[in-house]
């Protein structure tokens, strides 16, 4: 017995708990469910941008057979939306329609043929209205308002200035001002949205599976549809096919299957196409920033100015979050002071955006890094030294009352800087070829919840029986993540046992504990330490009954796992005694852990929204991109990325690695070739050809170092890992580009045809006598 | 329309009617019930639903399910042997070369569909065969990681 140890389950490489079915196709996703019998859902939607509706006939499409139901907007009055504050969507359309593809009217059918049918027989009488899809036109002052509730177009709009700009601009050696536009995106997430409602009329209840990253949230919003009590329904959310922020608030989809379900009497599947999952897409907004830096000779920064203007879209959705988010976010990552932010969502004649990956972060670290970059190189300053001349010091709080408890920006530059042979290397490569580097962050989850109600904010229950498994009951959405995997890792090593002893049930509101949900990276962290104290709740019980029967004190018994001991000469009891031992008092073992954030993370009251940002801890990422650009056809190629990730602790560096590398890609595909465009209001990119998602051809290695911080408050000192790393490669990737060719782009995406008109305006302009170093500067 | 379709499934031969038109993703999916294969588009555009033709890979959602008549078709459910999982799916469960699982089946099939043609593929050709797949997760990193293991392990007797 002397050579058993508790296991270790933390820090190294484990595979995902739930990786064999989905390697085997075991794995059942929304679509998946497919019931005997149940109907098919479609959805009739607008062919207008913009538009009064005076009539919507859905009179031949209930004449055909096989047609069982059809809601429009006159079956639900009330709204939906994440925000409490800005609950302003109907799940269909009802005095107008807002954007080309919001639903309108949906049928319930016996088939899919039926069903399509159904919808083309339906007609909408409408008047047209003038229609915005940009930020500029909806902000004009003779603009129709999209909302009544919001004149002028503006669904938020934020001001702060800490510190003092004008003074902090006057200290600098070198100010500069550059405008950029990065292109609105979507998540564009493999699975395809869908939605099974069961409603079960006999008792007035009903289930509903969606595909989601938060099915508490689908809970309240399908209550406030339904108009039914929350206790009569129940959300499953089955294995989910990404989600990177599209999935972060409840959908029409589900709640217009839920209605279809409840007017049918029965069961309702709806899969929506590629074309309208894009309409759906919530993705990030089109961003314009007009960005003003100060920086001195030794290259601190002393003022920045920041105008954010966003295209959110026809609802607003996480809107006013985002934007907050943007202006906050220039904080914790350097020390900055005298800080102006002039931001405003606007609301366009568009599908409504949302929370993409980086949530508001990411398109004003771009306009950041790369005016940085630009400016270092005006004052002969290395881009690292520029960096390392304005860090944080940790613990701190920054003047926007963000809590930094924890920080490995220094280490992640000084691994990118070595890794990537940095200092042998840059400005010596060959012609066309470029090094950039760039810098990001991110929270662990937003330490105040948007729907705020005083509970914990996140609970955990184990649940121990006879036959000695643990069963970990969580709220938590996996949803490729690694959730599932990172909570029974950290339980198995509280308990010193084999993740084999543990099993994972989630997504199932009839079972587990509510949880807010798979988003802003909350999940290590919150539910990461909810895991914790249950699994210390367990581990005290299964002490205090392998005490009782060895007959010891408490604090003499030893917990190696497997077994439970008194002294290292007692052969101890093994896991399964003990938990004989521990049930004959009271029977099946259920206990808590529960998780909250400290007030002092909450965030400060500076100015309006200034809780936007706060969390327990930050992520950082440092990025060097090395690029070639082929002159002659504007194609940029990225020959390798090394990435440096401070997620304090990686308690699974497989997953870590996974989400780093994930997140750095996804970065790629907005700088370099995602654009969600539209013509006339009509989303034209809404397929995954004409949406350009990098293929495995465009893909490079992506090395990842892992930095360990060890956050005093993270669950073994973890923090976020899946969503920091994204932001860096887009400004890296420009300043990379700059060093290969000397232009400097900053409108996203770098496309080839961007790239090569820029070159060959260059060249026009060599030939008619300028030089080439002073283009350089240009 | 409908005709009589006898072929293999899995190993398994099958006799069905289906109508002229199905799609042979659609007549797996609803039809059969093997739901492994997955729909990810309007249409040949992200190779979620890749399966094997007679060891070939071949989008399902081209392919009318009538047209596959006397040939072997192979989906993810039925690679491994003896319940245990394929080198493949080793190397893309082991290697996190799947995170969300969604696009897994299509990539699996199309490297089994590889490894069947080509037991030592070099990262080129791996890139070569996976180059019509779309995955939004693992940024392929791991996915090429992936099927260099699984190449190992079917050296080593794995099947693959």
């Amino acid at each position: 017995m002397n050579d058993v140890a508790p296991v270790h389950s933390i820090g190294g490489y484990v595979p995902m708990v739930d990786g064999p079915e989905k390697v085997s196709g075991r794995a059942k996703y929304t679509a998946d469910v497919i019931r005997p019998g149940v109907l098919v859902g479609r959805i009739y939607r607008s062919p207008h941008a913009h538009a009064e509706i005076l009539d919507v006939d859905v009179s031949a499409a209930a004449r055909l057979p096989g047609v069982k139901a059809i809601v429009t907007g006159a079956d639900c009055d009330k709204t939906f939306g994440v925000l409490p504050i800005a609950r302003s969507e109907h799940p269909l359309a009802r005095e107008k329609v807002r954007y080309k593809g919001e639903p309108v009217a949906a049928v319930a059918a016996v088939d899919d043929a039926t069903a399509r049918q159904a919808v083309e027989l339906i007609r909408m009488k409408v008047r047209e209205l003038p229609a915005y899809y940009t930020a500029a036109a909806a902000l004009a002052p003779d603009a129709v308002a999209l909302h009544a509730r919001r004149p002028g177009n503006i669904e938020r709009d934020v001001l702060f200035e800490l510190g003092n700009v004008a003074d902090g601009f006057k200290q600098a050696d070198l100010v500069r001002e550059a405008s950029y536009n990065c292109a609105e995106v979507c998540q564009n997430q493999m699975e395809m949205h869908a939605a099974l409602a069961e409603y079960d009329a006999e008792r007035e209840r009903i289930t509903v599976h969606a595909s989601t990253q938060v099915p508490y949230y689908v809970h309240l919003m399908l209550a406030q549809i339904l108009a039914m009590d929350m206790s009569r329904i129940r959300v499953i959310k089955p294995h989910v096919g990404g989600g990177f922020g599209c999935r972060t608030e409840a959908l029409n989809v589900e709640l217009i299957t839920a209605l279809l379900a409840r007017k049918a009497g029965g069961s309702v599947r709806t899969v929506i196409t590629r074309e309208e999952t894009f309409i759906t897409h919530r993705g990030r907004p089109e961003t314009d920033i007009r960005l003003k830096i100060g920086l001195c000779r030794d290259g601190r920064i002393t003022a920045v100015e920041c105008e954010c203007d966003q295209r959110g879209g026809a609802h607003s959705g996480y809107g006013v979050v985002t934007i907050l988010y943007s202006g906050s976010m220039l904080y914790a990552i350097y020390d900055l002071h005298n800080v102006k932010y002039i931001g405003r969502r606007v609301l366009t004649n568009t599908p409504p955006c949302g929370a993409f990956r980086g949530h508001g972060t990411v398109d004003v670290r771009f306009a950041f890094e790369s005016l940085l970059d630009e400016m270092a190189r005006e004052l002969g300053l290395d881009p690292f030294a520029v960096r390392r001349a304005n860090l944080l010091t940790a613990p701190t709080f920054t003047d926007n009352d963000l809590m930094v408890n924890s920080y490995g920006l220094p280490q992640c530059l000084d691994w990118v800087e070595a890794t990537s042979g940095w200092r042998a290397r840059t400005g010596k490569l060959a012609r066309g070829k470029g090094l950039g580097m760039a810098c990001s962050h991110y929270i662990s989850g937003a330490s105040k919840p948007v729907n705020w109600t005083g509970e914990p904010h996140a609970t955990v229950k184990l649940k121990l029986d006879f036959d000695g498994s643990i069963v970990l009951l969580t709220g938590a959405a996996e949803i490729g993540q690694g959730s599932s995997t990172v909570l029974v890792q950290t339980v198995a090593e509280v308990l010193g046992l084999d993740i084999s002893r543990i099993r994972v049930v989630s997504g199932d509101s009839d079972v587990v504990p509510k949880d807010n949900g798979s988003y802003s990276s909350r999940v290590t962290f919150m539910v990461g330490n909810a895991a914790i104290e249950a699994a210390q709740n367990l581990k005290a019980l299964l002490i205090a009954a392998a005490a009782r029967k060895l007959d010891a004190e408490p604090g003499d018994v030893e917990c190696l796992g497997e077994v439970y001991r008194a002294g290292a000469q007692d052969k101890g009891l093994s896991f399964q005694e003990v938990v004989t031992a521990a049930l004959a008092e009271a029977g099946t073992i259920t206990v808590t852990g529960n998780y909250s954030t400290s007030p002092e993370s909450h965030g400060g009251k500076k100015y309006r929204g200034a809780a936007i940002g706060g969390t327990m801890g930050y992520s950082y990422s440092a990025q060097v991109v090395e690029v070639s650009v082929d002159e002659e056809t504007g194609v940029v190629s990225i020959d390798k990325v090394w990435v440096a990730h401070d997620c304090g602790k990686a308690l699974n560096r497989l997953t870590v690695e996974g989400q780093v590398q994930g997140s750095v890609w996804m970065g790629m595909g907005q700088a370099m070739s995602e654009e969600a465009a539209y013509h006339d209001g009509l989303l034209v990119t809404a397929n995954m050809l004409d949406y350009r998602v990098p293929t495995i051809f465009d893909s490079p290695p992506i090395e990842v170092g892992i930095v360990e911080s060890n956050d005093p408050h993270g669950p073994f000192g973890a923090k976020e890992a899946g969503e920091g790393s994204l932001a860096a490669f887009l400004p890296a990737l420009t300043n990379a580009i700059a060093d290969a060719i000397g232009v400097r782009f900053n409108d996203l995406p770098v496309t080839p045809d961007r790239v090569f008109a820029a070159l060959e305006k260059r060249r026009r302009a060599r030939g008619n006598g300028g030089s080439a170093e002073a283009e350089r500067d240009s | 329309m409908a005709g009589i379709l006898e072929f293999t499934l899995n190993g398994r031969r099958r006799v069905d009617a289906v109508p002229d038109n199905l799609l042979l993703l659609d007549y797996l999916r609803e039809v059969v019930g093997l739901t492994g294969t997955k729909t990810g588009c309007d249409g040949g555009e992200c190779g979620a639903c890749t399966v094997l033709v007679d060891d070939r890979p071949r989008l399902s959602c081209l392919t009318l399910a009538a047209s596959v008549a006397g040939r072997r078709v192979d989906t993810v459910e039925g690679l491994g042997r003896d319940g245990r999982l394929s080198a493949v799916q080793r190397g893309f469960h082991e290697k996190l070369g799947a995170q969300c699982g969604y696009c897994t089946p299509g990539f699996i099939m199309a490297s089994a569909g590889l490894l069947r043609r080509n037991p030592r593929p070099s990262e080129e050709e791996i890139k070569g065969a996976l180059g019509s797949n779309i995955c939004r997760c693992t940024g392929y990193v791991k996915i090429i990681e992936a099927v260099k293991y699984a190449a190992e392990l079917a050296a080593q007797g794995v099947a693959p």
